[in-house]
């Protein structure tokens, strides 16, 4: 697992984004770097939503980030609608912003508390001079309808009168203003009741058809991203484990750790409890990362090979590949 | 053999500017030693202050009546003194923010032995030994290095491990523990779970979870309450409420879940509308307004807590897949 690589590239589509050997280091105290995402490549094909799995620590936030470049990766390419981002002037990189939006895991302190939520809708569409007041106006309306909220009902309401589930249809609302071409999600759901995620998830789906968005959906339950995604890349400390549709990574698993985390998801069937054999401890510091593959301290198959060598991204079926020295069934 | 546990038409309602809202409606629960129970439901569906009330943790603005039995007393009339006193050795709670439950200035090792040394009167040195057993017990690697430790040192998931090492320290009959995994990964929460499951046929521990997730539920338990806008709705042993579910909302329920089988791109079913104004008494049934298989009786007559046979029971006019 935690491997590099770029077999899964696919420089024949109709690419949106092109991330490679993508670099973000943190300095720690004297001297030391965290090497958050280390040499990751991935691409976007126009129209997809591709899900970022892993756990808490693993990168996946800090990588969504390095993309719109917040903060700028340490090194690596990030290609944009045929852009580099990674060497552009700040001038320029604003420019491409109205293209690049984020919706993030707190929908309430996304919002601010003090403006009325046609504030919030109205301030992207002013800065970016969209129109006069009264374009802006419809727009808004427009915005909010499709959001499944009530213009006449919500426009002068502030984000602590609603329910965290209302706030995140906001977020959305607000992320779609610019008409983007990709939105990162940023655990869109994670802090919301399970009847609430439902609506959000299918919110963002009819949204993504609508307004022919390509999404970046980064979440760590795998069974919300298998309801949206087109294509899963499971991330371990930095570096990534396994990439493929979700059929092939849930029903064709390959990599120790993608078996470890369906494993985990909790199954509403006393029937079916959870089995014994779960995944143990935590994901090691990646200030001080394990040699060879990273999941080998807690890797059931680990051999010697696994400390020595860093397993390379590799075809396993079509369009599925696995960082893995010993793939699960081979 | 007498339950450790018992409810008896409990309610608790707050005093708000917009009027008397009520939190629990007049619920009947019966729990025995070692048994779990699941509390589950939305936010909102007054889950956090049935488990609250029960040990005695209301704000002041609330009211509660009815009775709660703890170990045949009861405790509903016991002063905040003698409520504290079975705190830690009576009962004990695990709270879902692990970080703002923990103390942020003092060292983990301090914060276990505070109550073996406080509620058991351990000397410093036993209290020490109990606290690095309890530690390994939760699995905590190096547990010597550990005591020295800060909460912000530690990841989400460590810090629920001491918090369930602190609750159950002084081997508590019953224990709380109230969205304990919610702010936890998935890998993490499985872990947690099974370590709560352990610990408590170790312990022969009562438990409450209480969760928004059916799931974490089905495997952890032995009977589940449902709860909607203060009331129980559906009340069942574990397995059989989900053989032979009766409740529209529990369904509903079970189904928004997102599910690893569910096809890609499919639409998730969703419960539509909202939860009733908590302050509002309208006549029928709560969920009348959201519910699939609505009719005129369902709106005008609240239903009342029908005894289904095999220890189930639900508030529903028209159960799924008929009544008695």
């Amino acid at each position: 697992m935690a491997g590099t690589g770029k077999a899964h590239m696919r420089p024949e589509g109709d690419r949106v984004l092109v991330v490679e050997d993508l670099v973000v280091e943190f300095k720690v105290g004297k001297g030391n770097v965290v090497k958050a995402v280390s040499g990751i490549s991935f691409d976007l094909v126009r129209g997809e939503t591709l899900a970022i799995v892993g756990e808490s620590g693993c990168g996946k936030s800090t990588l969504g980030k390095a993309v719109l470049q917040l903060p700028k990766p340490t090194s690596g390419s990030v290609n944009f609608l045929s852009k580099e981002l990674t060497t552009m002037g700040k001038e320029e990189l604003r420019d491409m912003r109205p293209a690049m939006q984020m919706i993030f895991q707190d929908p309430i302190s996304s919002l601010d508390p003090r403006l009325p939520v046609s504030e919030v809708l109205a301030e992207p569409l002013r800065v970016w001079n969209r129109g006069n007041q009264v374009e802006i106006d419809a727009k808004i309306d427009e915005l909010l309808l499709a959001a499944n909220l009530d213009p006449a009902v919500v426009r002068d309401r502030r984000s602590y009168e609603f329910s965290g589930g209302q706030c995140q249809r906001i977020s959305i609302a607000r992320a779609l203003a610019l008409d983007p071409t990709m939105i990162i999600c940023d655990e869109p759901v994670s802090a919301l009741d399970v009847s609430v995620q439902a609506q959000i998830l299918n919110l963002l789906q009819d949204m993504k058809d609508r307004y022919g968005l390509t999404l970046i959906f980064i979440s760590h339950d795998l069974a919300v991203v298998k309801a949206v995604s087109t294509r899963v890349m499971v991330m371990y400390l930095g570096k990534v484990c396994e990439i493929g549709t979700p059929d092939e990574i849930y029903q064709n698993t390959k990599h120790h750790y993608t078996k470890a985390l369906v494993g985990s998801v909790p199954i509403p069937d006393p029937t079916r409890a959870l089995s014994g054999n779960l995944i143990q401890g935590e994901p090691p510091s990646p200030a001080n990362p394990p040699s060879g593959c990273r999941f080998r301290t807690r890797c059931p198959m680990a051999t010697e090979q696994c400390a020595q060598e860093e397993p390379q991204l590799r075809e396993v079926s079509l369009g599925h590949y696995v960082a893995c020295h010993h793939p699960i069934g081979e | 053999m007498s339950p450790v546990l018992k409810l008896t038409d409990l309610s608790v309602s707050f005093a708000t500017p917009r009027g008397n809202l009520r939190a629990v409606r007049e619920v009947n629960i019966e729990l025995n030693a070692g048994e779990s129970l699941g509390v589950v439901g939305e936010s909102g569906s007054g889950k956090t202050v049935l488990s609250r009330a029960t040990m005695g943790l209301l704000p002041r603005t609330a009211t509660r009546t009815g009775t709660v039995e703890f170990q045949g007393d009861d405790i509903s009339g016991y002063d905040a003194k003698q409520v504290r006193d079975l705190w830690g050795t009576g009962m004990a709670m695990i709270f879902q923010d692990p970080m703002t439950a923990l103390n942020p200035v003092r060292r983990i090792g301090d914060q276990l032995t505070e109550s073996l040394i406080v509620r058991q009167g351990m000397d410093k040195k036993a209290a020490r030994e109990k606290a690095l057993a309890l530690l390994q017990r939760v699995r905590i690697p190096d547990p010597q290095a550990m005591m020295r430790k800060f909460p912000y040192q530690l990841s989400g998931g460590m810090r629920q491990r001491i918090m369930i090492a602190i609750a159950v320290s002084c081997n508590p009959t019953m224990l709380f523990a109230d969205e304990p995994t919610t702010a936890l990964d998935v890998t993490v929460q499985a872990q947690v779970l099974e370590l709560l499951s352990e610990l408590r046929k170790e312990f022969n521990m009562a438990m409450i979870l209480v969760t928004h997730d059916l799931g974490v539920v089905a495997g952890h338990t032995d009977k589940i309450a449902v709860m909607y806008a203060g009331d129980v709705v559906e009340y069942a042993p574990t397995r059989e409420l989900f053989a032979n579910m009766k409740m529209p909302y529990t369904e509903a329920l079970l189904k928004s879940i997102p599910r690893l089988e569910t096809p890609t791109g499919t639409r998730l079913p969703v419960i539509e509308g909202r939860l009733p104004d908590p302050t509002k008494d309208e006549p029928g049934c709560p969920f009348a307004n959201r519910c699939p298989y609505v009719t005129d009786k369902c709106r005008a007559e609240k239903p009342p807590l029908t005894d289904g046979g095999n220890g189930h029971y639900y508030r529903c006019w028209f159960p799924i897949g008929g009544g008695q």
